[in-house]
């Protein structure tokens, strides 16, 4: 990295405080839209966070991925499932967050205590290869991670035919090879809800 | 590691903060929505731990952002059959609070 510590420091600085922010607005904020739009931020500030790690690739991919497919689908799916409704309150509320909000604090400083050691044997930064990396992962990607590269895009082949499926709302009454009824048994139907009748 | 650098624990902690606040998140959260946005907090926590690791550690063959890359991957693919789930669950059930999806609740 060619830039000077007081400016990586800087920089670190503002990007975790725009993450630790920003995530607790995500998780905190009544507004689900305001969560959604400081999503994109935390997205974006954690790409800032590879970039001075030396990892340009992994942030394209960070900001590419993220804040170009996963969180335009969040927005999507908030604008299909945005209705005001009026929660039930649920009745050992309290209790409930004092136990969720020990447990993650316990869980917290543990992760701190063992983050606070100095134990691993850090590389000599001459080693490194710098700005060279998305090389590297070129290399990684077509040789000893060739098998998972390759199992991932049946994954993502798998999560999109799953996706379709899933959400698909309408309905077709008749097979378009045969022309025969479809057996509307098996197939959902968009209209009807299935389970709020059943009461 | 010589001063002339981040410490490697900086991150550490940054990344152990967003994983406590995913976890809060998931656990408190009553919109299913937001509880898919926790998990996507989560697993950026997860990917800052490997490419801290992978930059510090690991600086010459990087195996920590070819895994970071594999992460998204995983992630992208959760969240779409995470975001279909909810919607074939909102048309079913015609609400996103995470209390009355207790079909399996014993």
């Amino acid at each position: 990295m060619s830039i000077a510590l007081t400016t990586q420091l800087i920089c670190f600085s503002i990007l975790s405080l725009v993450i630790i922010v920003g995530a607790l607005g995500v998780i905190l904020l009544d507004s689900i839209v305001y969560s959604a739009f400081l999503l994109g931020g935390v997205f974006m500030s954690v790409a800032g966070l590879y970039l001075l790690l030396n990892a340009s690739f992994v942030a394209a991919a960070q900001v590419l991925v993220y804040v170009g497919a996963v969180n335009v689908l969040i927005i999507f799916a908030i604008m299909l499932v945005n209705k005001k409704e009026d929660l039930k309150p649920i009745d050992n509320l309290k209790s409930r967050r004092i136990i969720s909000t020990s447990i993650c604090l316990t869980l917290l400083s543990l992760l701190v205590r063992v983050d606070s050691t100095d134990v691993w044997n850090l590389a000599s930064p001459s080693t490194s290869i710098g700005e060279d990396s998305t090389i590297r992962i070129g290399e990684h990607l077509f040789s000893d991670y060739l098998l998972p590269f390759e199992v991932a895009s049946i994954l993502l082949l798998m999560a999109m035919i799953g996706a379709i499926v899933l959400a698909r709302r309408d309905v077709m009454n008749q097979d378009i090879s045969t022309g025969l009824p479809v057996d509307q048994e098996l197939i959902e139907k968009a209209r009807e809800p299935l389970l709020v009748k059943k009461k | 590691m010589n001063l002339e650098s981040i410490p490697l624990q900086a991150f550490l902690i940054v990344s152990s903060l967003l994983f406590c606040i995913g976890i809060w998140g998931l656990l408190n959260s009553r919109n299913a929505v937001r509880v898919l946005m926790s998990i996507e907090l989560m697993l950026n926590a997860v990917n800052i731990n490997l490419m801290a690791f992978s930059s510090y550690i690991d600086n010459n063959l990087i195996q920590g952002q070819v895994f970071t890359i594999f992460v998204i991957t995983v992630a992208a693919a959760e969240a779409a059959v995470g975001l279909a789930i909810l919607l074939s669950l909102y048309r079913n059930r015609v609400t996103v609070d995470m209390e009355s999806f207790n079909l399996l609740k014993w």
